[in-house]
């Protein structure tokens, strides 16, 4: 087992903290860790792909989980799987497409890990239909505090706490998952441009259930009555009787190729300003005001910015905020007074989704609930930045909605136990399964979880 | 913990009753800060500032804190980080001296010396190597443009202050990489803005009782030199303080309040000294 002392930062790149990482090739390894670890605890830490500091421990322990990297198993008639925890998705989506399944739900990026997935509880583009990862998820093996590895089936409370426990309750060593059945790696895909954001709900609210994935980019830089204009994109499976002759030849191939990485600073003003305009308005007038059936490949469809290696060193230095939130239906006037807070704002907000969600996960601290959910990046370096993201956690927190916490970097605490009404009970079960607080991360610390 | 604009969540200030250090942890609670700690001696403007912090909802606490006393560090702030972390630490303290009698007494201008540096370097020491075992943490140090080329008329407190600065920069160096923000705050003479002074001295009487207006002037003097007064150079607490939550948030190295002093000092430090010497600064 290698240790070393390093600086983590999340994918965001904001406050960095140094800890000792350890990278265990095995469960006693881990155990070991976990037992062995000082009075600042440890957390577990896959692909660091979260954007804040979930997977960070300031003068702790962390336990780098990617070495525990091995597929134990595939039913490949009922696309069931045992994996380790630091398998990535990228990896099983690799192994399984082959074999006609796919991953029961993967995010912007495939470049995370199960156990990530599972403590993070995931969503993606499928939310409406398939809820989040932890839905997926049959059993899983838990490295507790004490150092003993405990099965946990769904359905019971220990998974509920894990099940988007940001890693508070244990290190997660393998999970049981249920596939989805595919028969080809291509995406029909279609496209409509929503001029908005009422125009927008309405597409998708009556449009959603027809399709397996569905988000929009919206174009948070529109102003007056283009306000929350947007481009809905939404696809399905292809089925491999419906591919082209050259297509069906290799149908279930997988081979996403990486460009060249993003340069290490993009100039501000490129990020904000006229270009970022310029560059919304371009990607909005470009895309089809309708267009069905589009083939794409699965990774270019599901995961364009994995294309793009180190994309978030763009911001600079300072990094990026991920602000993530969720209000439920029936508050669409408080997601359009957001809306127009941003966009009046001028924010430089990139890779800005909206999407619709189906029913929450089981986990006490998942993130969706059905409802309305907005992200976005914004450079941390924005001045008043602060204060503004404050006051819509505000909004937020007033209809009921709640902030992702595996994104978040700089919540105001008070406002937790209003946006996760479990929050008491992970607590209490915090407590007894872990009265010594052996499992801790900054976020822990920020938010004291 | 610091949040992704490195609004800490609990600050330690040493020199309690500096003008600089309320302003800016009057800027840190509005933000995140929910715990503070104000380290310096015993005296009724160290409560009253207190109070008036805690006024504005944090968690304020006064700890005995000598420069002087270097010995006592250790334990002292020890105790502070024993009870939890410490997100960002403001070194405030520091006397300006009167160079015209330190140059008299020698025994003053050592006083000054021990104040400002050796004072600084063991409790820079102490915090430096807590920070390290919490793993994060800022440290900020406010030194001065007296110490960035010293000049004849305040050359016993710029010495201390080069001296401070120097050491700050060395610290930072050495903690590079360890998770610990080193920050060199270089402000130029700071004097207290007139309109804010009558505000503050009004706040002070609602939340203690006391006016203490005059404690605040000769605190924020401390940093002060007096010929360049009148200059556009100079700043306010306010000011600094601005830039020091800025600072944090950019994670700056180096902050010079105002920030055109960056270009002046360094034109400054090459003027030949025959020439130095003449000028009427």
């Amino acid at each position: 087992m290698s240790v070393d002392t390093v600086s983590l930062t999340g994918w965001g790149r904001t406050a960095p903290t140094t800890a000792l990482r350890f990278r265990p090739r095995s469960y006693e390894e881990a155990a070991a860790t976990v037992r062995g670890c000082g009075p600042r605890g440890s957390i577990a830490r896959g692909l660091g792909r979260a954007h804040g500091d979930a997977a960070q421990n300031a003068g702790g322990s962390v336990l780098d989980m990617t070495a525990l990297n091995r597929i134990r198993t595939i039913d490949a008639g009922t696309g069931t799987v045992v994996c380790d925890a630091g398998v990535s998705l990228h990896r099983l989506m690799e192994v399984l497409l082959p074999l006609g399944w796919f991953v029961p739900v993967t995010p912007t990026t495939r470049y995370v890990t199960v156990g990530g997935a599972i403590g993070a509880d995931i969503h993606g583009h499928n939310q409406h239909v398939s809820g989040s990862f932890s839905r997926h998820v049959q059993e899983l093996e838990l490295l507790t505090a004490g150092g003993e590895i405990r099965t946990v089936r769904s359905g019971t409370p220990l998974f509920d706490a894990t099940a988007g426990g940001l890693g508070l309750t244990g290190v997660i060593l393998s999970a049981t998952l249920r596939c989805h059945r595919v028969t080809s790696s291509w995406m029909s895909v279609d496209t409509e441009r929503a001029v908005d954001l009422d125009d927008l709900l309405e597409r998708l609210c009556a449009g959603d259930h027809r399709y397996r994935y569905s988000a929009a980019w919206i174009d948070l830089r529109a102003r007056g009555r283009a306000t929350g204009r947007s481009v809905l994109t939404r696809g399905e499976h292809v089925p491999r009787y419906a591919l082209p002759a050259r297509a069906r030849r290799t149908p279930l191939a997988f081979r996403p190729g990486p460009l060249p990485a993003a340069p290490a600073r993009v100039p501000e003003a490129l990020l904000g300003g006229a270009p970022a305009a310029l560059l919304n308005e371009v990607r909005y007038r470009g895309a089809p005001r309708y267009r069905i059936g589009e083939l794409q490949k699965l990774a270019a469809f599901l995961h364009p910015l994995d294309g793009l290696p180190q994309w978030s060193r763009a911001p600079g230095r300072t990094g990026s905020v991920r602000y993530q939130f969720v209000v439920g239906h029936g508050q669409e006037e408080a997601l359009r007074r957001i809306v127009r807070r941003i966009s009046q704002r001028r924010c430089p907000a990139s890779n800005a989704l909206l999407k619709r969600f189906g029913t929450g996960g089981p986990g006490w601290l998942s993130f969706p609930v059905p409802g309305w959910t907005l992200a976005l990046d914004l450079p941390a370096a924005l001045p008043g930045l602060a204060r503004f993201l404050d006051s819509l956690d505000e909004e937020v927190a007033t209809a009921g909605g709640r902030v992702c916490l595996a994104k978040d970097s700089r919540l105001r605490p008070e406002l937790l136990s209003a946006m996760y009404p479990r929050l008491a009970d992970f607590r209490s079960l915090r407590a007894e399964l872990d009265p010594d607080g052996t499992f801790r991360s900054d976020l822990s610390r920020r938010l004291s979880l | 913990m610091k949040d992704a604009f490195g609004a800490p969540q609990s600050l330690l200030v040493l020199g309690g009753t500096s003008e600089i250090a309320l302003a800016t942890a009057r800027r840190l609670i509005a933000l995140r800060t929910r715990t503070v700690r104000l380290a310096g001696r015993p005296s009724p403007a160290l409560e009253s500032a207190a109070a008036e912090l805690h006024a504005l909802g944090a968690d304020v606490r006064t700890v005995d804190f000598d420069a002087l006393d270097s010995a006592s560090h250790e334990t002292t702030l020890g105790k502070v980080f024993a009870e939890g972390d410490i997100d960002t630490v403001l070194f405030a303290f520091g006397i300006a001296g009167d160079q015209g009698r330190d140059e008299e007494e020698p025994l003053a201008a050592v006083r000054v010396a021990q104040t400002n540096y050796t004072g600084a370097v063991s409790a820079g020491l102490v915090c430096a190597g807590a920070l390290q075992a919490q793993g994060h943490g800022s440290l900020v140090v406010l030194s001065s443009v007296a110490g960035e080329r010293v000049r004849r008329a305040d050359f016993i407190y710029g010495s201390s202050k080069a001296g401070l600065d120097a050491f700050t920069q060395g610290l930072g160096d050495a903690l590079h990489g360890t998770g610990v923000h080193v920050m060199v705050v270089r402000p130029g003479v700071v004097r207290p803005e007139p309109a804010a002074e009558t505000v503050w001295a009004a706040e002070t009487v609602r939340a203690a009782g006391t006016v203490r207006a005059a404690g605040a002037v000769r605190a924020a003097a401390g940093f002060a030199s007096a010929p360049l007064e009148a200059s556009p150079l100079t700043t306010t607490p306010d000011a600094v303080a601005e830039a020091i939550v800025t600072g944090l948030r950019r994670r700056s190295e180096t902050v010079w309040v105002p920030g055109s002093l960056r270009a002046v000092m360094s034109a400054l430090r090459h003027v030949p000294r025959p020439l130095f010497r003449r000028l009427p600064i």
